[in-house]
């Protein structure tokens, strides 16, 4: 494939660049369908008893807004600046293996839209509905996913569409950890990695070992749910709690590859503004590290209401806390960075500032779980929804705009309008705040999550009304964000190589950068090559040849196996196991034996 | 890829893929492992581990996947110093102690259906058959990955120039060897 326009090079390609836009825009536009539901619950939630959404209805929207904020939205728009930034940043011409990238963003936009054809497919598995949308909530919890208390292939749609983006997370989590480990630009030691590819990698090596263990877990479920197992079915002695430990031994992982990545970009943005090296390089670096051990250790604090008893709990406790100590240290180093510094408030800026303060709010109300009495009172109510709203939506959300208004004009070489970001940020914030801090009061007073409406005796109708009123201030933000990108395309300010005076190597080269990114792989002598030498950076046009690697059409047809598997087993189907598994192999052999070299 | 090329740690890119996935692998079956440890004993109803596993039997079937992984070292061996005719039966001996494998897991596992043990008896039949049949695919993948590389031998497109592709299948039989070391202690010899 030598042509790199039209339809086919982009199902063909292998460009990390343009997997990395492929990312974002699948992802992206899965974000506007988990943010659709969202408002069609806050609509449903502005006054007590109301019945504009049935409750079954509103089971799948509670369901399909978490499923696909966690693993359609906000991991792959991650995994869009993974693609697109860091082999910029560490100086490399692609990543390791370019068409096991390919295959890592096809088995995902496949897979996502398995899990979201449940939404129009009811009548295909004679439902009585139009959709049959997974409705068990975003963790599953077993013994309600078992067949007997949910006969209909809604907890197949969710349980198989997992294990299918659970193959395109692992595939990626490989890559990217070769990648980083061995495609460094000579002299960048690990020590001189910027921050936001090491906590790529730290984000990687959690993806790698925490999605084998939520493989299992939903293997045990399908197995309960198509083979009659009894897995999480106390009739035979299982144990549904069996269902919590192995999710949450996943889930708390999980939390960090949500947030790492996150923090890896406003330790980019606020030195870039702040004219500053990051304070504290090495401890911010290592406080990402211990993050990710420690994330190991603390799965059992969401689980405190099942009465593991006292020392477990003691135990989970302890460990909770110490997590908040490598967090908290971050959190000052950051505001170190910004001690002295020459701050440009750009909207990239803001929504790094925007992320550290919300961050600790939710940080503060998750410190508050980590006390299993206070937990008690918490769990299953609104205060759970407005801590994980924080963190995810004040931390993780405005981390991610924070880099795509600071690496937009690289990926598409014009800048994001500034004052339309800046509208864009404040409407998040005020919008987020409306939409997410009367729920902590919400919670407290009684209200339970998950339950479709409330009764107005209870005193929560106005609280309700105003976090519904935040809620579509967010949707009023997103829709001048959308405004902002598509004016860009034409009337955005042309960037240039370096339009903020960045300090790492992706700012050396054009915007966009050209297919094989680096001309001349630079040679780097410290943690800011482009403040430290910015005439050795200079790029001098291509020298000779550039060996450009061929795309492939077999990592997408690889691909296409999976949700043919997945479908033999949603309508029980024989045959179809033999299609699925051999377009998986013919795929993949094509693909192993492809004439191939970089 | 980047064979042959300038890497930071100065290994091959792919066996440093293959060594994330086997710790990655390491997870998988330490979560499919904990679980039949935690249902141990929990049954309801037999058939047992005692009633049914026979550890005689067993004890062939591991000697013959030790056997396959020498066989393996000697093809990566005769691969490595471009002996292709002892590198094509060696690999096909690794095969053919996996496929070995893999028929006696099939005559055990209808056995054990007959004795009346299946997915669905008690806790011991949904985590021994899941747990079990897990290592029994990944032997099943590994006996059709070496299969492929005999035919890439027999067609002379294998060579000492591809020693780094049968270095990383050995990693793999490697690993699959190892785990049922270890589920063969944990479920067979401890019961």
């Amino acid at each position: 494939m030598s042509e790199r326009t039209g339809w086919k090079s982009w199902l063909t390609t292998v460009d990390h660049k343009r997997i990395g836009l492929l990312y974002f825009w699948t992802a992206f536009g899965f974000f506007l369908v988990g943010g659709l539901e969202a408002l069609l619950i806050r609509t449903q939630l502005a006054r007590p008893e109301n019945h504009l959404i049935s409750a079954q209805t509103y089971n799948q929207l509670f369901t399909m807004h978490g499923t696909t904020m966690v693993f359609l939205a906000l991991m792959p728009l991650s995994v869009a600046l993974f693609n697109y930034i860091v082999p910029l940043q560490i100086g490399a011409r692609d990543v390791a293996f370019p068409r096991l990238n390919a295959f890592s963003y096809w088995v995902f936009l496949l897979g996502g839209l398995f899990m979201n054809l449940s939404w129009f497919v009811g009548p295909l598995f004679h439902a009585g509905t139009l959709s049959v949308a997974p409705n068990g909530g975003w963790f599953g919890y077993a013994n309600l996913t078992e067949r007997q208390y949910s006969p209909g292939p809604n907890i197949d749609f969710w349980l198989l569409g997992l294990q299918i983006l659970g193959v395109a997370s692992l595939a990626g989590g490989f890559n990217f950890i070769v990648t980083i480990l061995n495609l460094r630009a000579p002299g960048m030691k690990m020590m001189r990695l910027p921050v936001f590819s090491w906590m790529t990698l730290v984000t990687s090596f959690l993806i790698i070992t925490a999605f084998p263990v939520i493989t299992v877990a939903l293997a045990f479920l399908m197995f309960d749910r198509f083979f009659g197992t009894h897995f999480y079915l106390t009739s035979a002695g299982g144990d549904p709690v069996l269902w919590q430990h192995l999710f949450w031994i996943f889930g708390h992982p999980e939390v960090y590859i949500l947030i790492l990545p996150a923090m890896g970009v406003v330790s980019e943005v606020l030195p870039t503004f702040s004219r500053k090296p990051l304070f504290g390089y090495t401890v911010v670096v290592y406080s990402g590290v211990l993050i990710g051990f420690l994330g190991w250790g603390v799965w059992s604090h969401h689980m405190f209401s099942v009465g593991l008893g006292p020392i477990a709990d003691s135990v989970f406790s302890a460990t909770t806390m110490l997590i908040a100590v490598p967090t908290g240290v971050k959190i000052f180093n950051w505001i170190g960075t910004l001690w002295g510094g020459q701050i440009r408030f750009t909207t990239a800026m803001l929504f790094s500032l925007g992320f550290i303060a919300m961050f600790i709010i939710g940080g503060l109300s998750g410190v508050s779980h980590a006390s299993p009495p206070a937990d008690l009172q918490q769990t299953d109510t609104y205060y759970v929804v407005a801590h994980i709203h924080y963190v995810l939506f004040g931390g993780t959300v405005l981390g991610l705009f924070s880099g795509m208004y600071y690496w937009w004009p690289k990926m598409t070489g014009r800048k994001l309008s500034e004052p339309l970001g800046q509208v864009h940020f404040w409407l998040t914030l005020v919008g987020m705040n409306l939409a997410f801090f009367p729920m902590h009061l919400i919670g407290l007073l009684g209200m339970p999550r998950r339950i479709y409406t409330y009764p107005a005796e209870l005193g929560v109708g106005n609280l309700n009304l105003v976090s519904t009123v935040g809620a579509f201030l967010i949707a009023v933000a997103l829709l001048v964000f959308i405004f902002n990108l598509w004016r860009t395309r034409t009337r955005g300010e042309i960037a240039g190589n370096d339009p903020w005076g960045g300090a790492t190597l992706e700012w050396s080269i054009p915007s966009p950068p050209p297919v094989h990114n680096f001309d001349a792989i630079p040679t780097v002598h410290g943690r800011m090559p482009l403040w430290s030498e910015p005439e050795k950076m200079k790029q001098h046009g291509p020298v000779g040849h550039m060996h450009v690697p061929p795309g492939s059409i077999w990592p997408f047809v690889a691909a296409c196996g999976l949700p043919l598997l997945a479908s033999s087993l949603l309508t029980h189907r024989l045959w179809l196991v033999f299609v699925g598994g051999a377009v998986l192999l013919v795929g993949i052999y094509r693909w192993a034996f492809e004439p191939f070299e970089v | 890829m980047s064979t042959g090329h300038h890497t930071s740690l100065g290994l091959d890119s792919r066996k440093i893929a293959f060594w994330a996935f086997i710790g990655s692998e390491c997870l998988l079956f330490g979560s499919l492992i904990s679980t039949y440890l935690v249902y141990k004993g929990k049954s309801l109803v037999g058939p047992y581990p005692h009633d049914v596993l026979n550890i005689p039997f067993t004890s062939f079937s591991t000697f013959d996947l030790l056997m396959s992984s020498l066989w393996m070292v000697l093809a990566l061996a005769a691969v490595q110093r471009n002996d292709m005719k002892w590198a094509k039966v060696w690999l096909l001996g690794t095969a053919l102690g996996g496929l070995i494998f893999l028929g006696g897991q099939v005559w055990e596992f209808s056995h054990f259906v007959r004795e009346g043990l299946t997915l669905h008896t008690n806790l011991f039949g949904a985590t021994f058959f899941v747990l079990t049949g897990t290592h029994g695919l990944h032997v099943a993948v590994g006996v059709l990955w070496l299969l492929t590389l005999l035919v890439r031998a027999l067609q002379g497109k294998l060579t000492s120039a591809n020693a780094m592709t049968v270095e990383i299948t050995g990693l793999y039989w490697h690993f699959v060897d190892v785990i049922w070391i270890v589920i063969f202690t944990l479920v067979y010899l401890i019961q």
